[in-house]
C-alpha cells in the first residue's frame, strides 16, 4: 500500500505540471543485455518454428513421440505459434508481452510431451531429454520476460504491462457540458453505475465514504468501501478504496473546462489490483476485456448520458451494451423510468 | 413484420424478424410508408463492407407515420409524417451544434470499431453496417428512430411520398455536393456519375449560380435524363477521353468545380481501370478511386474537388502532388441532412424541385432483392427503386 500511495504521489505531482503529451509513457532507456537476450530468443523461437513447420517427422524422431497424424498437427500448431511468436519478440523486442507468451508456449510444450509420455510408442529417455530442454528455456523465458518488465516498469505508466500487479488506466473524453454539472453528476456517486459497466451499485454512507459493488467474472460480485481523499469542487477528486476491500483500487478525476469554452476535457487516472495478485492481473489483461477500452467505452457513455439524456443503443449492438439502460430514480427527473411509451394504432 | 435482409455478397432476402421496439426515452418508431434503394446500398450489396452481419436489416431512405413515442419526445407525435434523415444525430453534441450532423459523436455505439479505421467515429447510419452502430434499416415494414426530435421532419399532407421521400438522402446529398463547390456566377462544375445523387448534384449547381454543368457516365440513359431533365451537357467516358474533352470545352483551363459522385466502385477502363480492380480482389486497396483521380486532375488551379461519394477506406495512387501544388480544395462526408431539409423541403413546396423524375422502379418491399439487382446491373434503364412496404 505504502508503494502505491507513494507512485501515487508522484503521478499527482507530475500532473500539476504542464506535460508533454507522452510525458511519464516512455523514455529512452533501454538495457541492451536483456535486448541482446529476447532478439536471441526470438530467433530461437523461429528456428524452432520453421522445424516443427516443415519437418514434423524428424522433430518428433528427436524428442521421441510418435510419429503419427495428430501428433504432426500439433507440431505444425505449434510452429505457427512459435513463427509469431519470434516475428513479434524481433519487431517489438522491449515489449514483455511476447516473452510471456513464449513462456506460455513452453507451458505447452511441456503438457504435450507429459501427455504422450503415456502412449506406448514413446521413447521415454527423448521425451525427458526434451523436457529438461524446455524448461531450460522456459526459465531464459521467464528471466527475460521479468527484466524487460522492471524495465517497462520503470519507464512507462504501466498501462498495458502484462507483469505487474497493478491495472493502470488513463482516459480522457471532451464533454459539451461545464466542469460545473460534471463535477455534481460525478460527486453523486450512485450515477456511476449509469455509464460504468461493471459497478452494479454505489451507495452512498456519508460525504466522504461509499460502498460499491462492482460485477465479476462468472457472476460474482465484488465489493468495497471507498473514500474520498482529496475534493476539489469542480476541478478534482481522488478516491481510494479501504482496507478489507475485493479489489485495491484508487484513482483521480479532473474537469477541465475546455479550451475556447468549449466543454469539458475529463481524465481519469485509475490504478487497481485485482484479486488473485499478479495471476490474477495477467488473467484480467489476457482474457478479460482490455481495462482501457472498457474505460474507455465507459467514458463515452457519460458523455452521452450528460449529453443527450441516455446512452446510445442500436438492436445490432445491444449485446455490447449493459444496464446503464435502468435509469436510477434519484436522477434525470424527465427521464425516470426505463422508457415509458404512448402508444397508439396498437394493432400492428 | 417484413424487412429486407442481407446475407452476403449479392444476397438479399425479405424476411419476417420482430417488430422493433422504443429502447430509449427519445425514440420513435415509425410505420413506413415508401423507401428508396441508394446507390450506396450497392456497395454493401456487392459485400464491399466487412461489418455487415447475415441477417441485418438494410435501407436508409425511408419516410412514414410516427406510430410510437417515447416518453422524452417532445416535438413529435403520434400520427406524424415524416422523412427520416440517414444519419442518426444526437442534436446536443459539438459537432450536431455546428451543423455537422453527419459526424455526431454520441450516435454510434460501436464507435470504438470505427475509430480503429478512421481514428474516429462518425455519426450511426440506419441499416449500413455494425462500423456505423448496427442500426436496423428502413427497408421494412416499421423502425425504431432514435432522438426523434431531431432527426425527422414533418410532412405536410399536400405532398405525396415520392416528392419528398428523397429527403432524406440523395437530394441533400447532390445539394450539398454543389453547395461545397462555393459556387460563384458563370462557373463551370463537372459531375462524375450521373446516378440519383450526379442528378440532383446537377440540378443543385445549377440552382446555386452555375453556367454550365457537365455530366460524365458510360450509360447513355443517364445521360440522357442529365441532358433532358437537368440541362446539363453531357461526356461518355467510354467514348471519350475525359480529361481532354473537358480541357477543349473550357480553353483548357478546366471546370471551376468537380463533383465525384460515384465513389469507391467507380469503374475505370483500361489499365488504370485494371490496375484499381486487381489491387481490390488482392485486398491491397479497398477503395478504387478511378473517377476520383480524374476529377483532382481536371478541375482548374485553385478549384474545389466536392465527394459525396463514399468511400470506406483507403486509395491508391492518390495524386496529393496535384492537389498541393495547383492549391486544390477538397471538400467531403456523409450528407449533414438535417442542415439542408427544412429548406429543400421548401423548394419542393414552391415547386423549384420536383425530384420525382429519377424514379424508374416501383417495386413492392417483398421484390426489394429484385430490385437489388436490376439496380446493381443497370438493367431495364434503372435509375432509382421506390418500395412500398
Amino acid at each position: 500500500m505504502a508503494t502505491q500511495e507513494a507512485r501515487h504521489a508522484r503521478g499527482q505531482d507530475r500532473r500539476h505540471q504542464p506535460r508533454g503529451w507522452d510525458d511519464g509513457r516512455r523514455s529512452n532507456s533501454g538495457q541492451a543485455g536483456d535486448e541482446g537476450l529476447s532478439r536471441a530468443l526470438g530467433w530461437f523461437s523461429i528456428g524452432l518454428g520453421l522445424a516443427e513447420l516443415t519437418a514434423p517427422n524428424a522433430v518428433a524422431r528427436l524428442i521421441g513421440i510418435p510419429e503419427d497424424d495428430s501428433n504432426r498437427r500439433m507440431l505444425r500448431a505449434f510452429g505457427m505459434r512459435e513463427l509469431a511468436n519470434g516475428v513479434g519478440i524481433l519487431a517489438q523486442p522491449r515489449e514483455s508481452g511476447w516473452m510471456w507468451a513464449r513462456v506460455g508456449g513452453d507451458l505447452m510444450d511441456l503438457a504435450f510431451l507429459g501427455n504422450n509420455l503415456r502412449s506406448h510408442e514413446s521413447q521415454p529417455n527423448r521425451i525427458a531429454a526434451a523436457a529438461a530442454a524446455v524448461a531450460g528455456v522456459t526459465a531464459l523465458d521467464v528471466l527475460c520476460g521479468q527484466r524487460m518488465a522492471q524495465d517497462g516498469d520503470s519507464q512507462s505508466h504501466g498501462a498495458n504491462r502484462l507483469w505487474s500487479r497493478h491495472i493502470d488506466v488513463r482516459q480522457t473524453v471532451a464533454i459539451n457540458r461545464s466542469p460545473e454539472e460534471i463535477y455534481t453528476f460525478w460527486r453523486d456517486f450512485r450515477n456511476l453505475p449509469r455509464f460504468m459497466s461493471h459497478l452494479e451499485r454505489v451507495d452512498v454512507q456519508d460525504d466522504r465514504r461509499s460502498h460499491w459493488v462492482a460485477k465479476a467474472p462468472a457472476g460474482r460480485t465484488v465489493e468495497w468501501d471507498a473514500e474520498v481523499t482529496e475534493d476539489q469542487p469542480n476541478q478534482r477528486l481522488c478516491w481510494r478504496s479501504l482496507e478489507g476491500a475485493d479489489v485495491d483500487n484508487s484513482g483521480e478525476v479532473r474537469f477541465e473546462r475546455a479550451p475556447g469554452d468549449r466543454g469539458t476535457i475529463l481524465r481519469v487516472d485509475m490504478r487497481y489490483t485485482p484479486p488473485g495478485g499478479i495471476v490474477g492481473a495477467i488473467g484480467a489483461k489476457l482474457f478479460g476485456e482490455e481495462p482501457q477500452m472498457q474505460v474507455r467505452d465507459d467514458l463515452r457513455r457519460l458523455k452521452q448520458v450528460l449529453e443527450t439524456g441516455e446512452v446510445t443503443v442500436a438492436e445490432g449492438s445491444m449485446a455490447l451494451t449493459h444496464p446503464a439502460q435502468a435509469w436510477p430514480s434519484h436522477t434525470q427527473p424527465a427521464l425516470t423510468q426505463p422508457a415509458h411509451t404512448q402508444t397508439a394504432n396498437s394493432g400492428r | 413484420m417484413k424487412a429486407n435482409c442481407w446475407h452476403g455478397k449479392k444476397d438479399m432476402r425479405v424476411e419476417n424478424v420482430p417488430d422493433p421496439k422504443i429502447l430509449n426515452a427519445h425514440d420513435c418508431i415509425v410505420r413506413i410508408t415508401s423507401t428508396a434503394i441508394c446507390g450506396s446500398d450497392l456497395h454493401l450489396y456487392n459485400g464491399f463492407n466487412p461489418a455487415m452481419q447475415p441477417g441485418d436489416i438494410v435501407g436508409h431512405e425511408f419516410m412514414g407515420e410516427v406510430v410510437e413515442v417515447g416518453k422524452g419526445v417532445q416535438k413529435l407525435k403520434v400520427g406524424d409524417r415524416v422523412t427520416v434523415p440517414f444519419p442518426i444525430s444526437c442534436g446536443s453534441c459539438l459537432s450536431c451544434q455546428r451543423n455537422l450532423f453527419s459526424v455526431c459523436e454520441n450516435s454510434n455505439p460501436n464507435a470504438a470499431m470505427a475509430e480503429e479505421l478512421w481514428g474516429h467515429s462518425p455519426a450511426g447510419l440506419f441499416g449500413y453496417s455494425h462500423l456505423l452502430g448496427g442500426y436496423p434499416g428502413g427497408q421494412a415494414e416499421y423502425a425504431r428512430v432514435p432522438y426523434a426530435d431531431v432527426g425527422p421532419l414533418k410532412i405536410p399532407s399536400e405532398l405525396d411520398d415520392e416528392q419528398v421521400l428523397f429527403l432524406t438522402d440523395i437530394l441533400p446529398t447532390g445539394y450539398m455536393a454543389a453547395e461545397q463547390c462555393d459556387i460563384q456566377r458563370g462557373d463551370t462544375v463537372a459531375v462524375w456519375g450521373c446516378g440519383p445523387v450526379g442528378q440532383f448534384a446537377i440540378l443543385s449547381a445549377f440552382l446555386l449560380g452555375a453556367e454550365r454543368v457537365i455530366g460524365i457516365d458510360r450509360f447513355e440513359y443517364r445521360l440522357r435524363m442529365a441532358r433532358e431533365k437537368c440541362k446539363a451537357e453531357t461526356l461518355n467516358y467510354a467514348e471519350n477521353d475525359v480529361h481532354h474533352a473537358l480541357m477543349e470545352m473550357t480553353g483548357g483551363r478546366g471546370p471551376d468545380a468537380v463533383i465525384d459522385a460515384s465513389g469507391m466502385e467507380s469503374h475505370g477502363l483500361g489499365l488504370a481501370g485494371a490496375y484499381d480492380r486487381a489491387k481490390q480482389a488482392m485486398m491491397l486497396e479497398s477503395d478504387r478511386a478511378v473517377a476520383l483521380r480524374q476529377a483532382i486532375m481536371a478541375v482548374r488551379n485553385g478549384g474545389v474537388v466536392s465527394v459525396p461519394g463514399v468511400y470506406a477506406g483507403f486509395v491508391d495512387k492518390f495524386p496529393m502532388g496535384s492537389v498541393m501544388n495547383r492549391s486544390l480544395t477538397i471538400k467531403t462526408g456523409q450528407t449533414h441532412v438535417q442542415r439542408y431539409h427544412h429548406h429543400l423541403l421548401e423548394r419542393i413546396q414552391k415547386g423549384e424541385i420536383d425530384p420525382t423524375f429519377i424514379i424508374t422502379h416501383r417495386l413492392r418491399l417483398e421484390d426489394a432483392p429484385m430490385g437489388y439487382q436490376v439496380f446493381n446491373d443497370k438493367q431495364d434503364e434503372c435509375m432509382k427503386v421506390v418500395l412500398k412496404p
